[in-house]
């Protein structure tokens, strides 16, 4: 499905949170929004997403208005928002449809993927907040959305996980074929998973700069080629400052 | 130094359930239900000496002993059975109405902001009566009979469970309802996947202390005329200048309302067993 913003902002109270936003995204492709904490990312999501219609500006989905929840939309919150009275496996199969034997054994599936085949009967109280992530993770893409939108899915992970999890997002849209939004903070990982990224800057926050990525899949961590255009992200965030 | 630290925690703690209970040495001292009891028990004892030595006199503060034996008494010539039945029955009819009602009004006005609007001001006016204020207006409407006491404990009853459910309600995380959004539930499944179970926690509570508020009142109640109950044993003591009828009935009512309330939060244990709540050691 296709996704596009016109000139797209949100203003709380009187206060621009984010400003005249606009990019499109064609079927099947990958965004990345990138920038500091505070630019809008999240609000940005939220828009997209149908949960909050006070926006101003236009977000179509297949050449349609949108201004609901949208059921092929899927969204992996900035917080894991398991529910804490269901347990790990109950959590996955909340949002699937079909009996439940197939929920149960989908889920199952996705769980495995995320490295919590045994754990499917924790509570998220028992969970680790990385744990807790990884299910949030499994039921997100559980429901196979055909436009997922993930605010800072890996943040709380760590490394080996985090490019376990990467690998695992890129089989799922190699499948799927899912259009997704990807809000992140990191920057290796916007130049590893990402079609193009949108890097926000300033508050009200602002497109500052559209970086497409054309290197095929799949991509090696380590190249120079991904080296270049991480080389390019940092130069456009203008924090080589701040990093010093 | 793991087994070491899962020894030492399992001599101050009383039930950490992260450790295995196979190599958990639990001391049989530190069980909850022997700690509770030494302090009853050395009052009991005491007590027992204080009134046998005649420290206490026997028509003012009689023996534990001789409390026990009035009880066991009632017991055998069977009218323990009827007093305490009848009183449990009041207690059961006032907190299945008061709950009914509660449930019925509280979610009303926890999920409609019109309900709200236009429930809340009148419910919150008459809560700041004091309930047995009600007494002689139920006898007046009711009689004497069963209905009036019924009425009364039902009364009781309603208001922490009204409060708890509006709050249990209202308080539900606005960010699980908006998981529940986004999976395209309508307002009726929101309400039975996500809004009720998250609201459970409250309503037990309200359950709770609606139980202990519907035990006081129905003391109340019997005080006020009844032929039959643990509170018409209270005003027999009293007439008959018998001590140990009065405590007997204090001693009743302090079992079966442990007893009921212990259902209740064996229920409450069962049902929330998903919540994350600080152990005490
Ligand atoms: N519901 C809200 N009410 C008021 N201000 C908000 C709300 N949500 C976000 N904001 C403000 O909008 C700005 C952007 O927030 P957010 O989108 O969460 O940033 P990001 O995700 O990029 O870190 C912040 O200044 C934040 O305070
Ligand atoms: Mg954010």
């Amino acid at each position: 499905m296709s996704l596009q913003l016109e000139r797209v902002g949100r203003t709380f109270a009187g206060k621009a949170a984010v400003q005249d936003v606009s990019f499109r995204a064609e079927p099947g492709e990958i965004i990345g929004l990138l920038g500091t904490s505070g630019c809008g990312k999240s609000t940005l999501l939220r828009a997209i997403s149908g949960l909050d219609t006070e926006f101003d500006g236009l977000i179509e989905i297949n050449n349609k208005k949108v201004d609901d929840i949208q059921k092929t939309t899927g969204f992996m919150f900035q917080e894991p928002r398991l529910l804490p009275w269901l347990n790990v496996l109950d959590n996955v199969t909340f949002g699937l449809e079909g009996n439940r034997e197939e929920k149960k054994k989908k889920a199952g599936r996705y769980l495995e993927s995320v490295g919590l085949a045994d754990s499917e009967k924790l509570y998220p109280k028992q969970l680790s907040g990385g744990m807790a992530q990884r299910v949030a993770i499994a039921r997100a893409l559980a429901t196979s959305p055909e436009i997922l939108l993930l605010d800072e899915p890996f943040s709380a992970l760590d490394a080996f996980t985090k490019m376990q999890l990467q690998d695992l997002l890129l089989e799922v849209w190699r499948s799927y074929q899912s259009t997704m939004v990807l809000v992140t903070h990191d920057v290796d990982e916007a130049a590893y998973l990402c079609d193009r990224i949108i890097v926000l800057r300033g508050q009200p926050g602002k497109v500052e700069r559209e970086i497409t990525i054309t290197e095929p899949r799949p991509r090696e961590r380590g190249s120079s080629e991904q080296a270049a255009y991480k080389a390019e992200i940092l130069a456009s965030l203008d924090l080589t400052t701040d990093t010093a | 130094m793991a087994k070491n630290q899962s020894e030492v925690s399992g001599v101050f703690t009383t039930g950490s359930k992260s450790q295995p209970s196979t190599i958990k040495p639990k001391s049989p001292f530190t069980h909850p239900l022997l700690l509770g009891s030494i302090f009853p028990a050395l009052l009991v004892v005491v007590w027992e000496l204080l009134s046998r030595s005649e420290v206490f006199p026997a028509y003012q503060l009689p023996a534990p002993s001789v409390i026990l034996e009035t009880i066991v008494g009632m017991a055998e010539d069977g009218t323990l059975w009827g007093h305490v039945g009848i009183t449990f029955y009041r207690v059961l009819m006032g907190f299945l109405l008061g709950t009914a009602a509660a449930v019925v009004l509280g979610s009303l006005v926890g999920f409609y902001k019109h309900a709200e609007a236009l429930f809340d001001p009148l419910i919150q006016a008459f809560r700041s009566i004091p309930s047995l204020a009600w007494v002689p207006l139920f006898i007046l409407w009711m009689g004497i009979g069963e209905p009036s006491k019924i009425a009364m404990i039902a009364v009781g009853v309603f208001f922490p469970v009204y409060l708890n459910i509006v709050s249990g309600i209202s308080g539900v995380d606005r960010k699980l309802i908006e998981v529940g959004k986004m999976y395209g539930l309508n307002t009726f499944q929101l309400v039975r996947r996500i809004i009720l179970p998250a609201a459970l926690p409250s309503f037990l509570v309200g359950l709770r202390s609606g139980l202990g508020l519907g035990w006081m009142f129905v003391v109340a109640a019997e005080l006020m005329g009844a032929s039959q109950g643990l509170g018409y044993l209270l005003v027999v003591g009293q007439n008959t200048l018998a001590p140990e009828t009065i405590i007997a009935s204090i001693v009743l009512f302090a079992v079966i309302g442990k007893l009921s309330d212990w259902v209740l939060k064996k229920l409450e244990t069962r049902t929330l067993h998903w919540q994350d709540r600080a152990a005490k050691s």
